[in-house]
């Protein structure tokens, strides 16, 4: 069993900078930093579980949670360097290993430094008080006379009497719990927590030394590539061997139920050979038109689920002086990766060792466990960055698939998806239908309203099944069994509304496999809630911005709302400024705001939009945010997935649709999936930070993303007097809609 | 067609066994255990393999190993390293222009060609240079204000 150090990471001196330098898990090398520690000795209530102090004074963090492009290794780092009155400069991070970093579940939901956060604060609080009291019987005085300057304990007053950290523990274990009781550093002495500290992964992912698991190289590693159904749900007929037989390299042909594999010795001869490889599929049922989607998701048969039911809805409605009333459409769409999913596994008959992108090392474990049928205990997954993610797409597949053609030949072997694979097999974030209905009164205001959405749940993550793997699906596992989660994300609006109903309708079936996608269903719901805000607004000829604060009562939604409106110069006028139907390029402006979960992020946006009259064309020009996640901790990785967030969504919102024919998936590649690209993305985004320190730090890399379709549906509404229910926004689209005026 | 190949890459020969029509790409990353070009589609639509081959960018990942014979191929590894950056690696790193990083060999590549031909090129040139290099993350402002500073070096 392999039991290599992926990554070690060092400082090397230069510049101040932090520099990262690898070892690939070939050359086995020594560890700066205690060594591999049993799962058993992982207790997450005991300092040892989450840090180490080496006798050269770096302190490593061991955490559960992993970086997936959004910088968070670099955010956690600050928040143990502050607690611990170190210079950033001296941490170290062991990410997601499920043999040496406690379980912190999955890292997802905009929860890393939300929930991730508390727990390594407390435990780097705790190490400091232990480090002070073992400085206090060193130095001999009370642990009330003396301060700590990175990593040095000294006397108040007496700068000869010091001790360092490493001269107290360095290379020793705590041995001490996690009580919870040690005190908090007060944010208003924070000088690393807050600072825009650079991000420690890039100088190597500029300069090609940073070790994505796509580089991970295992000695006699072997290459294996899948070959998927000819359709969903398609039974595998027959393999002819005999069609691969005379090709170089080639290792094996894995069968195992409806899992069809090869392995070679060479990449590209694995290619070769999965696409020469003949096999029989018998084609199942074939899946309902992609014209019937809509009908298909509103005729399922649903659990019904009621988020809301305050007042008396159909008594404010039948009292309304208007009634409003639309329907919203969300297609599927796609994590689309520029990486495809790749793993290494190296399955021994007493172990597995699987190198992997995952974002929840623990349950895939659990979950190859069951799939290889092995104790939990014998498999070791190492969590190594994989090209950004945006939540579950194929990375925990290709770990079991690189797992089951691993064990057939006895060797390690890597997968990469190609580009059909990723593009056509990672789970999709689901399709969605929302309707809803508002009244409203002579004044209007909004008195009653009455929301519906049809939704599957948002996540089939590994969870310890192998089913919801799809090499298990393929190789027979037990069919997964998976609670209904995040459709419901953010169907509530965030209004003050005297009467309302919000009904969650859960249906089983998504006709393509589906799971989570940034924000889940958060855009979708947050895409029908504001678009018809909007609607209302209109109709109420109301200024759009007015509206929406005279129905707030959160004095910190309003403030967001406000932060934007002044960052976007927002002039008050009725929704929409009417625009004459007709030729030429008109602009419109619209905004949005939500509250993620209804409990966390505050994000209000401003879109400028450009749209082209004979084509239809939309063209996103400026963006406008303002956002309030707590205490930020640092503001220019924040900047940075917000601005990631107004792109990747502005792509979600104007282009990508999940195309499907009766066998499954035809957006195979970047020509049917089209995404946005540099002549298309905005002149500028522009982002008003609002810090509150007092308060705790909440999650950034989703909200923004919520807010962003409606802000652009409301703007062409402004631009236009159109309003668009269904997302993409495509020019054939858009204009069919100018047709219809 | 096998062969003994010899290929030069950031200023290094080697001699690689291969098939003629092996891609590039899987030449430099398992032959020569190079980390800077990386697979994304295969086809040519991503970016995230491109080298320079004789200073174009070129997409190794449909390039046949047989094209470089006799040229010179630089990778990320070659434009520049941590020690001593490319221009344009520095201005990343300035501009924290990376999220996953995982196109940023492909957009590095593709905007250090374009500067050599066009040292001033306009910001509507570096768009349209790298109209062909996709990003997920959405790192995009960054990225143009990172050329950008190079440009008007």
């Amino acid at each position: 069993m392999v039991t290599a150090e992926v990554s070690r990471r060092t400082f090397l001196k230069g510049g101040g900078a932090l520099v990262v330098a690898f070892s690939l898990p070939s050359e086995l090398a020594a560890q700066s930093v205690p060594p591999a520690r049993s799962v058993k000795a992982l207790p997450a209530d005991q300092i040892d579980s989450w840090l180490a102090i080496g006798q050269d004074g770096r302190v490593t963090l061991y955490c559960g949670k992993v970086e997936l492009g959004t910088g968070v290794e670099t955010a956690l780092s600050q928040i143990v360097a502050e607690e611990l009155d170190v210079d950033f400069r001296r941490m170290t991070i062991v990410q997601g290993d499920t043999g040496r970093t406690p379980d912190q579940g999955y890292t997802v939901g905009s929860k890393t430094i939300q929930v991730g956060g508390p727990p390594i604060r407390q435990a780097a609080a705790e190490a400091r008080q232990t480090l002070l009291s073992l400085a206090s019987s060193h130095l001999g005085e009370p642990a009330e006379q003396l301060v700590v300057r990175d990593g040095v304990v000294s006397v108040k007053g007496d700068s000869t009497k010091q001790v360092s950290y490493e001269r107290l523990i360095g290379g020793r274990r705590f041995e001490r719990a996690v009580t919870k009781n040690a005190p908090l550093k007060a944010p208003g002495r924070y000088s690393i927590v807050g600072k825009p500290v650079r991000r420690v992964d890039i100088p190597a992912k500029v300069t090609g030394t940073h070790v994505y698991v796509q580089n991970v190289r295992v000695r006699g590693m072997l290459h294996g590539r899948v070959v998927r159904p000819s359709a969903i749900g398609a039974v595998l007929g027959g393999v002819d061997e005999a069609s691969v037989a005379g090709m170089p390299s080639v290792v094996k042909v894995v069968t195992q139920g409806n899992f069809v594999g090869v392995v070679a010795e060479r990449e590209e001869q694995a290619i070769q050979a999965a696409s020469a490889l003949k096999v029989t599929w018998q084609t199942p049922r074939p899946l309902p038109a992609m014209t019937a989607l809509w009908d298909t998701i509103r005729d399922a048969p649903t659990t019904e689920k009621a988020l809301v039911n305050t007042g008396d809805v159909d008594a404010g409605l039948a009292g309304a002086a208007r009634v409003l009333h639309a329907t919203y459409r969300y297609p599927f769409q796609m994590h689309a990766a520029i990486g495809p999913s790749c793993a290494v596994a190296d399955v021994r008959p007493d172990g597995a060792t699987v190198w992997s992108g995952t974002q929840g090392p623990y349950p895939l474990r659990t979950s190859l466990a069951s799939l290889l049928a092995m104790p939990a205990e014998q498999v070791r997954v190492i969590f190594v960055e994989a090209s950004g993610c945006y939540g579950h797409n194929g990375a925990d597949d290709a770990a079991a698939d690189a797992a089951l053609l691993s064990r057939a030949v006895g060797k390690p072997v890597r997968v990469q998806w190609m580009r059909y694979d990723e593009h056509g097999w990672e789970p999709k974030g689901p399709a969605m239908v929302m309707e809803v209905r508002a009244g409203l009164d002579g004044g209007g205001n909004v008195v009653a309203w009455d929301y519906t959405v049809w939704t599957p749940t948002h996540s089939t993550r590994p969870d310890g099944q192998a089913g919801n793997l799809l090499a298990g699906q393929l190789a027979g596992a037990a069919q997964a069994k998976n609670p209904f989660i995040g459709g419901d994300r953010n169907a509530r609006h965030p209004y003050v509304i005297k009467n309302e109903r919000v009904t969650a309708r859960w249906f089983a079936a998504p006709l393509l496999r589906s799971s989570a996608l940034r924000g889940l269903g958060a855009p979708q719901n947050t895409y029908a809630n504001e678009s018809f805000m909007d609607e209302l607004a209109t109709t109420a000829a109301a200024d759009p911005v007015q509206f929406r604060q005279r129905h707030l009562s959160d004095p910190q939604a309003n403030a967001v709302v406000a932060a934007v409106a002044k960052l976007a110069g927002w002039v008050p006028r009725p929704a929409p400024s009417k625009r004459p139907p007709g030729s030429g390029v008109s602009r419109g402006r619209g905004i949005a705001f939500a509250q993620y979960e209804n409990a966390f992020a505050y994000v209000a946006t401003v879109a400028d939009v450009d749209v082209n009259h004979a084509t239809g064309e939309v063209r996103v020009a400026r963006v406008f945010v303002a956002h309030d996640c707590g205490l930020i901790v640092n503001p220019d990785g924040l900047r940075n997935q917000i601005e990631g967030s107004v792109v990747q969504t502005i792509s979600r919102a104007l282009k990508e649709e999940v195309t499907f024919d009766g066998s499954g998936v035809t957006s195979v590649d970047w020509r049917s999936y089209p995404i946005l690209t540099f002549p298309e993305v905005p002149e500028r985004i522009e982002i008003a930070l609002i810090n509150h320190p007092e308060r705790p730090a909440l999650g950034a890399g989703e909200p923004t993303a919520c807010t962003v379709p409606a802000a652009i549906g409301n703007a062409i509404a402004d631009a236009t007097g159109v309003r668009l229910r269904t997302v993409p926004f495509t020019a054939e689209r858009v204009k069919e809609a100018l047709s219809r005026v | 067609m096998a062969g003994d190949l010899r290929i030069t890459v950031n200023g290094k020969q080697h001699r690689v066994d291969t098939s003629d029509d092996t891609p590039l790409l899987y030449v430099l990353r398992n032959e020569l255990q190079l980390n800077g070009p990386r697979f994304g589609c295969g086809l040519s639509q991503c970016g995230a393999c491109t080298v320079h081959l004789n200073g174009d960018a070129v997409r190794s990942c449909v390039t046949p190993v047989s094209a470089a014979v006799g040229g010179a191929v630089t990778t990320l590894e070659g434009l520049g390293t941590v020690e001593k950056p490319h221009p344009l690696q520095q201005a990343f790193l300035e501009e924290q222009a990376v999220q996953c990083g995982y196109c940023i060999n492909g957009i590095i590549m593709t905007a250090a060609a374009l500067l050599t031909k066009n040292p001033r090129a306009t910001e509507s040139q570096i768009r349209s240079a790298l109209a062909g290099n996709l990003c997920r993350c959405g790192t995009h402002m960054r990225i143009l204000r990172a050329v950008r500073r190079v440009a008007r070096a």
